[in-house]
């Protein structure tokens, strides 16, 4: 398990680097993480997302897969590749703190 | 910076020959896990896996029991009337209690995700279809050879 230091806090992470602790995610995060993962500039949408990944990881316990994320919150998954590139699944867990998605669809 | 660029090229081709239920959701979810993964992925439909794409069968797609021995019905009374349409019913109920999309939708949404799909020229040739009877995701219809030259170096999965 690895540390690394995510807008002045030291967080665990595991070997790809996703929270040990969901809890420890702060809002003020997103934007650092986002970086990390070549998303400059987090906008409205990404918060969508973002918010989305966290309230549902608090209902469910497991992160949301793409399919969830776009039924639920009416983001087309196109858009979610738009905001996410390539591997958006994996992203938008990243930036919201939580596991990356274990459902197939 | 992106921690998750691997900086691969990586490339999926898979060959979809069978249009039953279970014939063709697996490739239909690995495509979806491919795309999700940002590797470029294909799907090229050829035979039987022509249903998948036509756009009066897509939503027909069927499951039966008859020569299949997994499911829990004795092979006897597999071929009797409305076993197959039993069996259908339940494994679509099935898919879609796990919020999986039925097979129209998740031609979309892969087509939305960016995977590439190619009719087979040959089976178009066979079953008298065209461009028209296809759901508009496909991109062209091509030949065994086009599809070589598309799956230069990339991985192949045969279903």
């Amino acid at each position: 398990m690895a540390t690394e230091t995510i807008a002045g806090t030291e967080v665990q992470v595991d070997e790809e680097g996703f929270f040990v602790d969901p809890n420890v995610w702060t809002e003020d995060m997103a934007g650092e993480l986002a970086s990390q993962v070549g998303v400059d500039e987090l906008t409205e949408d990404h918060w969508t997302v973002i918010k989305f990944c966290r309230t549902d990881f608090d209902a469910k316990g497991e992160s949301p897969t793409l399919r969830r994320v776009s039924t639920e919150t009416g983001v087309p998954t196109k858009q979610l590749f738009a905001l996410f590139p390539k591997k958006p699944a994996k992203k938008m867990s990243y930036v919201s703190g939580v596991p990356k998605p274990k459902g197939c669809v | 910076m992106d921690r998750f660029d691997t900086e691969s090229d990586r490339k999926l081709c898979i060959v979809v020959s069978k249009g039953t239920l279970d014939g063709a959701y697996p490739s239909l979810i690995m495509a979806n896990a491919a795309a999700a993964e940002g590797i470029d992925t294909h799907l090229f439909f050829t035979f039987w896996g022509m249903d998948v794409i036509t756009k009066q069968k897509m939503d027909k797609l069927a499951v039966t029991p008859v020569g299949n021995t997994s499911m829990p019905i004795p092979q006897a009374l597999a071929p009797m009337p409305g076993m197959a349409t039993m069996a259908t019913k339940m494994m679509r109920k099935q898919i879609s209690d796990l919020d999986v999309p039925d097979v129209p939708e998740f031609m979309e949404m892969l087509h939305e995700m960016g995977v590439t799909m190619w009719a087979c020229r040959m089976s178009v040739d066979m079953m008298g279809l065209d461009e028209d009877d296809f759901f508009e995701g496909v991109e062209d219809i091509i030949s065994a050879g086009d599809f070589m030259e598309l799956n230069e170096g990339a991985q192949l999965l045969f279903t």
